[in-house]
């Protein structure tokens, strides 16, 4: 096995991880504070991707860019709250997905008559499109790695809010007892509508910089929400530290998986046999994961107390 | 027993659809038999899902995979018939037999693994699940991967049927339809439904009156899904053609879009939201109106996406409540 | 000369969150009595049913029905073994009509329910015992409607029906007057005066005026402790249970 390759996709799968938990981050308090099923986060994603190529082919600059968008998609973010999702939260979960499903139709589609049917790209400014040696002679591209810090401090960051501040009292006690903040006398629309911009904007986050690596598309959004999906179920429901630990899990898997999952099946079946179908199982190895997860906690690694009882 | 108005309307529609290959040729334009049989197909499999979501409250995010099953049994028997000369393997009766098994036993796994959870965890399990046989189609290079099989010869009936003539094979579609029909409507209403519906409307009251609901709710989920795989087993034979894209997470919403659309928990409903979810499409997409150079039509889901959040939130019922007449009560 | 006892709750304990909601209790209900069991708020009542019913699982302690240790037992289990409750908030089948309500908890008793085809509102079978039960409780012209157009005195009385269908031998009611006006109360005190000669029932009730005419014998808990079991003449005479619960409200 080649030990270089493995450390490249194990940095691969932190980025691919750490990317996941700043979609699944937002996605998990809604889910856990206001119980709403939103299957649109994957487009605040998108939007934050659309943005920041405009603004970088506007600005000229991608880090200027980035700047600009995080607060563009808060406030996308927040009028999608007030105008649509807010009506919804005391619906059962049906409506919530047929609602947020009518989202995501909207929001392809609108991106398409803005920008196009045809992908964008963002490219990078000079001194991100290097390559560092992360152990000498292994050389290691500065954007994946910037993702990773921002990944990381990001990460940190929330877990500071999360864990210190006084937001973070609420929403933790929102995602236990939602009753109870409505007893504390606090504006609950206000604190929602806060939680879901912040949500988004951290969707936005994972969109800009994911933007230069994949491709800026329609449709971008909902291959990597179903991964978020996995993610915030897999960690239970409404749970920042398990949102973290699932999404550097499936990561990890996801990436090393596509690697070296063909060397792997090499040494079971016949080679070209093993080529064809390795794809396939790098693939569904995640839902496998989320199925045993399931089948033996069915309120997922890291269930928060009080809910779902 | 009274007649209702809706009885009438629902014999009507029935009528108007036994009677559609004759209008179509008489306007001159078939096209229409090949709209119709798939909006009746998928009217079959939203009428399998509405068992699960209508009535048993069990919000299954997944059923399209059932189809993308039944369909696959048709596509992969058509192709080693047509590559490897294995004729048996495109015998209609050994296809559909395979297709139920092959979708029975899937929806057990799945069903017996899903309802363990409950809320949003059953929704993301079966939509996980889903995307897991997705997958494997579109892993499976042999098959065609992500372009799919185009299938060059239908199940072969023996005889009994011709499924190549498009009259014949909308009047199976058809009679399936209404077999379906009359089957949940006796369902709904035996023993079985009942403690289908109660664990739906009280979960809690159901075991401390003595039921323990898991082998009833993992029954209707597998009865489910053998109806949707049937479904499948008919799209392949109208479409000609079987890809993974039947079985994408989307079209699973789209299933539910029509089971909403028709008003949930109603005999009739997903019928009904078969035929608007799919003539809504047909008709957005062919508005002619053109604003600033841009064709409406061509993006009609701008429409259709807020429409959809219209309804859910002020229309619950669907069309249910544009319909004369009280359906069965929700 | 005493009746057997029907229910042993031997030493039952159940911890929540470090809180002690059934702290080493023991009780007996002997067959044929009803057995009341009165305390404040929060003195672990309802805690006690679940327990009984198997809702909640026990920390320690047993529970004997019968004669049988039924520790293993599932909620549906226990329900099939003749131990039926009630709910203290309302708990139906709210989109289903009276009649519909009542054939369910007939229908949980009568086998299996694996029958796809047969209509049930067509079965007599389950229509018969459902409409007796109905006609017992005075609600059988109110048989075709929905439980939501039903009073708030109706609903508890259907509450009753659905538990009496099950065809248990001894009911556990939590609260049955809850909410109640004084004129349903008073009717249900009837009712349960006649359904006592049929079964054993263990009652937790907040009307005490209920509770000392029809109790055979009470119990009276208070912080999840039975801190004195006798008949009402003898708790309304017992100096600790004055001090520690009569007293608030005398």
């Amino acid at each position: 096995m080649n030990w270089l390759l493995l450390l490249e996709q194990v940095l691969n799968g932190f980025q691919l991880g750490l990317l996941l938990f700043l979609l699944a981050a937002g996605l998990t308090l809604v889910f856990g504070i206001m119980d709403m099923v939103n299957l649109a986060h994957g487009s605040l994603y998108m939007m934050g991707a659309y943005f920041c190529a405009t603004f970088t082919n506007w600005t000229g600059s991608f880090l200027i860019a980035a700047i600009l968008t995080l607060p563009a998609v808060f406030l996308v973010g927040v009028v999608v709250e007030i105008v649509a999702l807010r009506n919804l939260y005391a619906r059962d979960h049906l409506d919530q997905v047929l609602a947020t499903f009518g989202l995501i139709l909207f929001f392809n589609e609108l991106t398409r008559l803005i920008w196009g049917p045809i992908g964008l790209s963002i490219p990078l400014p000079e001194f991100l499109s290097t390559t560092v040696e992360i152990i000498p002679g292994v050389p290691y591209p500065t954007f994946r790695l910037a993702i990773i810090l921002v990944g990381f401090l990001v990460a940190a960051l929330l877990y500071f809010i999360v864990s210190r501040t006084r937001l973070g009292m609420l929403v933790r006690a929102g995602a236990s007892n939602r009753d109870m903040i409505g007893a504390l006398g606090i504006n609950i629309r206000l604190l929602f509508t806060l939680v879901f911009g912040l949500g988004a904007a951290l969707a936005g986050l994972a969109g800009l910089m994911a933007g230069p690596i994949l491709s800026v598309e329609i449709g971008m959004g909902e291959s990597i929400l179903i991964l978020t999906l996995v993610v915030i179920v897999i960690g239970g429901i409404g749970s920042i530290k398990g949102a973290f630990i699932a999404a550097i899990i499936i990561g990890l898997i996801d990436t090393v998986g596509r690697s070296f999952l063909p060397e792997i099946l090499k040494l079971f079946i016949a080679e070209d046999s093993a080529a064809t179908a390795a794809p396939a199982i790098s693939s569904m190895m995640i839902y496998l994961l989320m199925a045993l997860v399931l089948a033996i906690k069915p309120q997922g690694l890291f269930p928060p107390k009080g809910v779902g009882r | 027993m009274t007649l209702s108005i809706r009885f009438f309307i629902n014999a009507a529609l029935l009528i108007i659809l036994a009677l559609v290959p004759f209008l179509t040729d008489w306007a001159g334009d078939s096209f229409y038999t090949g709209l119709v049989s798939r909006i009746l197909i998928l009217a079959i499999a939203a009428l399998s899902l509405n068992l699960l979501i209508g009535y048993g409250g069990m919000v299954s995010f997944g059923h399209a995979a059932y189809i993308g099953v039944g369909a696959y049994v048709v596509g992969i028997g058509a192709f080693h018939a047509f590559e490897d000369g294995i004729d048996w393997m495109l015998n209609g009766y050994f296809q559909l037999f395979t297709t139920l098994a092959v979708s029975a036993v899937i929806a057990l796994i799945i069903g017996a693994i899903s309802l363990r959870t409950r809320g949003v965890y059953f929704i993301m399990i079966t939509m996980a699940f889903s995307q897991m046989l997705y997958f494997t189609a579109v892993g499976v290079e042999t098959y065609g991967a992500d372009d799919g099989l185009t299938i060059y010869s239908r199940s072969d009936m023996m005889g009994l049927i011709d499924l190549n003539d498009e009259k014949s094979l909308y009047y199976l579609i058809f009679v399936s339809l209404l077999a379906v029909l009359y089957l949940m409507h006796r369902l709904v209403g035996s023993q079985f439904g009942n403690v289908i519906r109660g664990t739906k409307s009280n979960e809690a009251r159901m075991r401390a009156i003595g039921y323990s609901p898991y082998k009833y709710r993992l029954t209707a989920f597998v009865i489910a899904g053998i109806i949707a795989g049937y479904a499948g087993f008919l799209m392949a034979n109208l479409s000609d053609f079987v890809s993974p894209d039947m079985m994408h997470w989307t079209r699973s919403g789209d299933l539910i879009i029509m089971i909403v659309l028709g008003g949930i928990a109603n005999l009739f409903g997903p019928l009904y939201g078969a035929v608007v979810f799919l003539m809504l499409g047909e008709l957005l997409s062919s508005i002619p109106l053109t604003i600033g150079g841009l064709s409406v039509g061509e993006y009609w889901q701008l429409i259709f996406g807020p429409l959809l959040i219209f309804i859910v939130l002020y229309a619950r019922n669907g069309i249910d409540s544009f319909l004369p007449g009280k359906g069965r009560r929700t | 000369m005493t009746a057997p006892d029907i229910l042993v709750v031997d030493k039952l304990v159940k911890h929540y969150d470090g809180l002690l909601a059934t702290d080493d209790l023991s009780l007996k209900v002997r067959e044929g009595e009803l057995h009341a069991i009165i305390g404040p708020n929060g003195a672990g009542k309802t805690t006690l049913i679940k327990q009984l019913t198997g809702e909640i699982a026990s920390d320690s302690g047993s529970v004997l029905f019968g004669g049988k240790n039924i520790h293993r037992l599932s909620e549906s289990e226990r329900s099939h073994i003749g131990l039926a409750r009630s709910f203290q908030i309302t708990s139906l089948f709210k989109d289903f009509t009276v009649l519909e309500n009542v054939i369910l908890a007939v229908q949980a008793h009568k086998g299996h329910s694996f029958r796809f085809w047969k209509k049930v509102d067509q079965d007599r079978t389950l229509t018969d015992p459902a409409l007796d039960i109905l006609r017992r409780l005075k609600l059988e012209d109110r048989k075709d409607e929905l439980v939501s157009a039903l009073s708030h005195g109706e609903q508890r009385q259907l509450e009753l029906a659905v538990a009496l269908a099950t065809e248990p031998k001894m009911l556990l009611l939590d609260e049955p007057m809850a909410g109640m006006s004084g004129e349903d109360s008073a009717r249900l005190v009837g009712t349960l005066a006649e359904l006592k000669t049929h079964y054993s029932i263990l009652l937790i009730e907040h009307d005490m005026d209920a509770v000392f005419s029809l109790a055979d014998r009470i119990t009276v808990l208070v912080y999840g402790q039975a801190i004195a079991t006798g008949t009402p003449d003898e708790i309304r005479e017992n100096a600790e249970v004055r001090q520690a619960y009569l007293g608030e409200e005398a």
